[in-house]
């Protein structure tokens, strides 16, 4: 039997209930739809639309021909190549740091427990209590000029790269997660010899694929959708990512030929949505919820 | 006899122990380098930043003068009354609506899949792409939303343009952007609540909102306490929103947040201690919000 909900079968058996079921579900199905779908539609069909069709009062649903030119030209007018080409840049770097460096401490914190270790967890912990904006100010003047290497990080990738690196909340998943690995797999490894590297390579990572594809996604999507961190330290236009690039171009450029930015703008993190979605769904309720 | 091989033994056994905590330290150091020059020393820096003042390159003690220089200046009252404005109004529409909208697909057996696919859809979009998106629709010449009500014979608005509206419509389009993530947590949470509990409400007599009151309210009070939590923390700090849909200021400064401020203060004033005084306010306040989410998270894992 199916885990039943609110509304009992029985009422749901009835007619009257049925009725009233399928009337709310088709309802509620085609409001969403309007709703969540209907912006993206609208942004996708106006981006075809001639500068006068887009003009016109009151807007046409479909376009009534379609300028697929808007979306070259929009491509070709922002760049959107080189903009595209930076987010995939930083947004794979952040990844690549993240996975090496987020990894290897949780492993420590997890397995070989080190002294101080829980104070260090503690700290890093300790920065999921600080409101994130607060910390931008005081961020931006330390990448201005590092602290004992003395180098300016703006216009550099290291700028999104190294601060990626600070997610606790990674940490404490991936922690987690590799708490749950039985300690006499990894003490068995131990005595045949594997170092500390090797048991992590070809045993914890192997075990941990879920957590690491959660995580991989994460930290994709959050260099995607970041905004105010890029527009600080990538005053350089040829270096902006795309969230940046669009906002400085947004105004210089006609209507339609901007909604058809949007739309490609819009589609790599939608596509990869729809591909990885079984796997940011289930990773969204894995930190909060315990069952 | 065994007296000598005793100093031997702990010797191995410490350079074992350094060798083992060498090893585990060396899988650390990397991020906690990240954290020290990337969140630890940035800590620091703010609450120094609070009580200094930087001109031509020369760092002075000011004292409380940076704080006294905000509280005395009106911008940061009305950014405060806005902020207030905009969290109030995101947990009428940012709280409530989610969770009716969970409780609703929660009863559904056919689509459910789609529409869980739907709502988080948005929160997948470059933030900038939806802003403008929604300019566009907020429009009063030929936005779409003004054609909607004009269809269903409601009044024209100005949205954006108006006192009244630009804050309502600020948090219009953040709740839009935003409702997936806590949609698709309640939607777990309630499904995790046993039947039994809603057969032996109805063998009381209970009706549906009686079997949510007594129900699923009680049942879903810690994720639904953490999650008003983590809004209130969130919302407190709203910047992209206000930002790109209004410039920041929208008609007379209402919309207007704290962060928009203490953004303006350091990058447009540059005035790096008022923006940090006005941060470090943010952060007291939003400290408390903090340590009672951990609090629960806590009780959440036992």
């Amino acid at each position: 039997m199916a885990e039943r909900t609110l509304i009992s079968p029985a009422q749901l058996g009835r007619t009257r209930g049925r009725i009233l079921y399928w009337t709310v579900l088709v309802l509620v199905v085609a409001g969403f739809t309007l709703v969540f779908l209907g912006p993206l539609y609208w942004m996708v069909a106006n981006g075809l639309k001639s500068t006068e069709e887009f003009a016109q009062v009151p807007p046409t649903l479909v376009p009534d021909s379609l300028h697929t030119a808007n979306y070259e030209a929009a491509w070709k007018v922002m760049d959107l190549a080189k903009l595209l080409f930076n987010t995939l840049y930083y947004a794979f770097g952040a990844l690549a740091f993240q996975l090496v460096l987020d990894v290897g401490a949780a492993y420590s914190l997890s397995k070989l427990r080190p002294v101080l270790g829980k104070a260090v967890l503690g700290m890093m912990l300790a920065t999921l209590m600080i409101p994130a904006t607060v910390l931008v100010v005081p961020q931006y003047l330390t990448v201005l000029d590092m602290p004992i290497i003395e180098r300016n990080l703006l216009n550099t990738p290291w700028v999104i790269w190294l601060p990626s690196v600070t997610n606790a909340f990674n940490i404490f998943l991936l922690k987690r997660f590799f708490d749950s690995i039985p300690q006499e797999i990894l003490d068995a490894s131990a005595i045949d010899g594997a170092s500390a590297v090797r048991t992590l390579r070809s045993i914890v990572l192997p075990m941990s694929r879920p957590i690491l594809g959660v995580v991989s996604i994460f930290a994709i999507v959050g260099v995607w959708k970041d905004f105010l961190w890029p527009m600080l330290t990538l005053p350089d236009p040829a270096l902006q990512t795309l969230n940046v690039g669009i906002y400085s171009l947004a105004t210089g450029v006609p209507e339609n030929h901007l909604i058809a930015a949007l739309a490609m703008a819009s589609a790599p993190t939608l596509v990869i949505f729809l591909i990885f979605q079984r796997n940011i769904m289930s990773g969204l309720t894995a930190g909060s919820l315990k069952g | 006899m065994s007296a000598p091989t005793l100093p031997r033994d702990s010797r191995a056994e410490f350079l074992r122990a350094f060798k083992r905590n060498l090893t585990a330290h060396g899988f650390l150091i990397g991020a906690v380098l990240c954290f020290s020059f990337f969140s630890w020393y940035p800590m620091v820096r703010e609450f120094l930043l609070a009580f200094q003042k930087t001109e031509g390159g020369a760092t002075r003690w000011v004292g409380w003068d940076n704080f006294a220089y905000v509280f005395g200046d009106p911008n940061v009252w009305q950014a405060w009354r806005n902020t207030l404005l905009f969290t109030g109004l995101a947990l009428a529409l940012g709280f409530v609506v989610p969770f009716v909208v969970s409780l609703v697909l929660n009863e559904f057996r056919h689509a459910q899949g789609y529409l869980r696919l739907l709502v988080y859809l948005p929160v997948m979009m470059p933030p900038v792409a939806s802003i403008l998106l929604f300019k566009y629709f907020y429009d009063p010449g030929y936005g779409l939303f003004n054609r909607v009500l004009e269809f269903l014979h409601l009044p024209a608005q100005d949205w954006l343009q108006s006192t009244d509206t630009a804050m309502l419509s600020v948090v219009i389009a953040s709740t839009w952007m935003n409702m997936g993530g806590a949609t698709l947590i309640y939607l777990a949470a309630l499904q995790g609540i046993p039947g039994e509990l809603y057969e032996a409400a109805e063998l009381d007599g209970a009706g549906l909102l009686r079997k949510v009151w007594h129900v699923t309210i009680p049942q879903t009070k810690l994720i639904l306490s953490l999650m008003l939590l983590m809004q209130i923390i969130a919302t407190m700090q709203v910047f992209v929103e206000p930002f790109l849909l209004t410039g920041g200021a929208g008609p007379e400064g209402s919309t207007t947040t704290v962060v928009v401020l203490i953004y303006q203060y350091a990058f447009s004033f540059n005035q790096y201690g008022g923006a940090a005084a006005l941060g470090l306010c943010l952060l007291v306040l939003l400290a408390g919000f903090s340590a009672l989410y951990v609090r629960l998270s806590r009780d959440n894992e036992n």
